[in-house]
């Protein structure tokens, strides 16, 4: 059984890496699996400075999936690289620091720190955190602005590939996984959460202090998996895609539309372990599939018409 | 025992048992007083744990939704036995209450930090449910005449674990119904409080509106007291971040590793 991908200058011994904001650091999870066993890990979020993150409640639970509203609270990039990086086993399985910022420069400063960090393998750019109010999204929701981000970022970040995480709330995520591409990103990462609210009608107030809040979990999975087919079918650079996978099964459906590797999210939250035994369990739905490669079934969706995207 | 620092800051470098996921069985389940307060009784999980830690329950049968967790203290464990005391306040708790004997619930435990137990006298103050995380401390300790207890409760007395606790411990519930029994509670409180504080350890448990008062009351008579919080938690490993409560520094720490019990002094209700 063949599990790894190559994703173009960053080789996973198996497609599964955790998503950013729902694995912390990677040791929170430490006693719960070996570490080495995930294709990569992919740490929260991280801004220039510490970051302390809105008020709460920032979490409400929503039927099959959560809103969250974390605001990306974070130790900052140094204090990553200094007390955490080192306690990874970066070497055995590939670190991605996911990055946040305010500007196009500062961006471009991020991207500089992390060029010559031995214990680094790739870059995630995360345009598209729909929970702070200055950055995140509003670089995510316009093809110019993702592209000045994504060639600023690609400018510094030296010989790392840039991943370049994209959101949902957009009307044509095609255009925007274009021109990121056009400007240099080697990856693209997809879907970020989706934006949402929910209320309580007895207190009359919002459930999260933040009123909106970012929408994950299994229910976001169809359009997670509509947007990863659409931006498959667009781009030529590998695709990471994510949103609501809870199981082996939705991983091979991420592949089936086109998807290079997968990202699990929400679903580490049913049980700390969850994510380990995930991976134990893939190989075995790939033979159910009847695929001993992943290869086999990447993009191998039949559709009777070439699809028509409007439903 | 001690895993905090004295004085300084909330003490992010030491972790206690390490946690770990296990899928345990119901042995069964026993209502108290009515449907809505239920003592859940676990397979006993092979892990040691300090009063006041907690565990995260997801029973198998929940598929994707609920989706999270629920965490709740660890009342009790025996060789034969976990105990968890729960009153139904939502979906999550309700479907625990009915669980089948036999069925399996994921169980991911010991988490977080506990209370600190030291030798001398203790006064435990309980609001309600709060009392779920004493009763395995007062039956396990080597001298139960050397704790105090006051208990205050809002719906009636035979829905809570109190009479169980050993017969030589000092106890002492105050039933509350009006809003005045509220305001007499506060005060009772209060003297208990400075009574105690040169005396001993004061441990806390209970919803926001009662620690509010211990910690008025703990930060006037400088009195060394711990408070356990209930905050909502998706992960309870310290990944999400959604469980935060803020320290005196201005510092979101989460509840769910640096936490539930925190000395009053350094965080912010
Ligand atoms: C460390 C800790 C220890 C706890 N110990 C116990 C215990 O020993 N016994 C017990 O009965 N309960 C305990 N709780 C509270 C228990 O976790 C909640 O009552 C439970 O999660 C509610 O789930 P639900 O699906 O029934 O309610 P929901 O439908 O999710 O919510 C119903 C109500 O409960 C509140 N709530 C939801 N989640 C939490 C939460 N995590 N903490 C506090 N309030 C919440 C909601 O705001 C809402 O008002 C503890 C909580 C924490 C954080
Ligand atoms: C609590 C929480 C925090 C998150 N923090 C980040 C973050 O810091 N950076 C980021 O790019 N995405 C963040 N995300 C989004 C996830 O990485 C992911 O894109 C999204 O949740 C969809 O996947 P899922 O349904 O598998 O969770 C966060 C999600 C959650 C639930
Ligand atoms: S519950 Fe997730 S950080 Fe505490």
């Amino acid at each position: 059984m063949d599990l790894s991908v190559d994703l173009g200058g960053l080789c996973l011994k198996n497609p599964v890496m955790s998503a950013s904001g729902t694995f912390g650091y990677g040791l929170e999870f430490s006693s719960f699996g070996d570490l080495k066993e995930l294709g990569a890990i992919v740490v929260k979020g991280l801004s220039l400075k510490p970051k302390k993150g809105n008020p709460v409640p920032r979490i409400a639970e929503t039927p099959c999936g959560m809103l969250n509203a974390i605001g990306l609270q974070n130790i900052g990039i140094e204090n990553f690289l200094k007390d955490k990086l080192p306690f990874l086993p970066w070497k055995e399985t590939p670190v991605v620091v996911n990055l946040y910022a305010q500007s196009v420069p500062e961006f471009g400063v991020l991207a500089g720190i992390l060029s010559d960090e031995p214990g680094i393998a790739a870059l995630e750019v995360n345009i598209s955190c729909p929970n702070v109010r200055e950055g995140g999204v509003q670089f995510g929701q316009n093809a110019k602005a993702a592209a000045a981000v994504v060639s600023e970022a690609k400018r510094k970040c030296g010989v790392k590939p840039l991943i370049i995480k994209l959101s949902p709330n957009v009307t044509d995520i095609r255009s925007i996984a274009l021109a990121v591409q056009g400007a240099g990103a080697d990856m693209i990462s997809l879907i970020n959460t989706l934006g949402g609210m929910a209320v309580d009608v007895y207190t009359r107030k919002p459930r999260l202090a933040n009123v909106f809040g970012g929408l994950s979990g299994p229910a976001i999975k169809p359009v997670a998996l509509k947007m990863v087919y659409e931006v498959c079918s667009e781009v030529d650079i590998p695709v990471i895609g994510l949103g609501g996978i809870s199981s082996a099964e939705d991983v091979l459906e991420f592949i089936l539309v086109g998807a290079h590797a997968v990202q699990v999210g929400t679903a580490n939250f049913l049980r700390p372990d969850f994510i380990f035994d995930l991976i134990r369990e893939l190989p075995q739905a790939m033979s159910r599939t009847g695929i001993a490669s992943l290869e086999e079934l990447r993009g191998g969706l039949e559709t009777v018409e070439p699809s028509p995207v409007c439903a | 025992m001690n895993r905090f620092k004295d004085g300084g800051q909330v003490d992010k470098n030491t972790l206690s048992n390490k946690p770990e996921c296990s899928s345990l069985k119901v042995l069964g389940t026993a209502y108290a007083g009515s449907g809505d307060f239920v003592h859940l009784y676990l397979e006993p999980p092979l892990w040691e744990f300090s009063p006041g830690q907690f565990v995260m329950l997801r029973p198998e049968s929940w598929g994707l939704d609920p989706l999270w967790p629920r965490p709740f203290s660890i009342c009790e464990k025996t060789a034969e036995y976990m105990r968890i005391f729960i009153q139904v306040v939502g979906r999550g708790t309700r479907l625990l209450s009915l669980c089948d004997p036999g069925s399996t619930i994921n169980v991911t435990g010991p988490l977080g930090r506990g209370f600190r137990v030291p030798e001398g006298p203790l006064l435990i103050l309980a609001g309600g449910m709060g009392i779920a995380p004493f009763l395995g401390l007062c039956k396990n300790h080597p001298y139960p005449q050397k704790i105090s207890m006051l208990f205050g409760h809002r719906l009636a007395l035979k829905h809570y674990p109190f009479e169980e606790s050993p017969g030589e411990m000092h106890k002492e519930s105050m039933h509350q119904v009006s809003e005045d029994d509220l305001k007499t509670f506060a005060q009772v409180l209060g003297e208990r409080i400075r009574d105690f504080a040169p005396k001993g350890e004061i441990l806390a448990c209970g919803p926001m509106p009662f620690l509010k008062v211990v910690q008025k009351y703990a930060l006037a008579c400088k009195a060394s007291v711990q408070i356990s919080v209930e905050t909502r938690m998706a992960c309870g490993v310290g990944a999400c971040l959604g469980c935060v409560v803020k320290t005196n520094e201005e510092e979101m720490v989460q509840s769910c590793l640096y936490g539930p019990v925190f000395a009053a002094d350094k965080i912010v209700l």
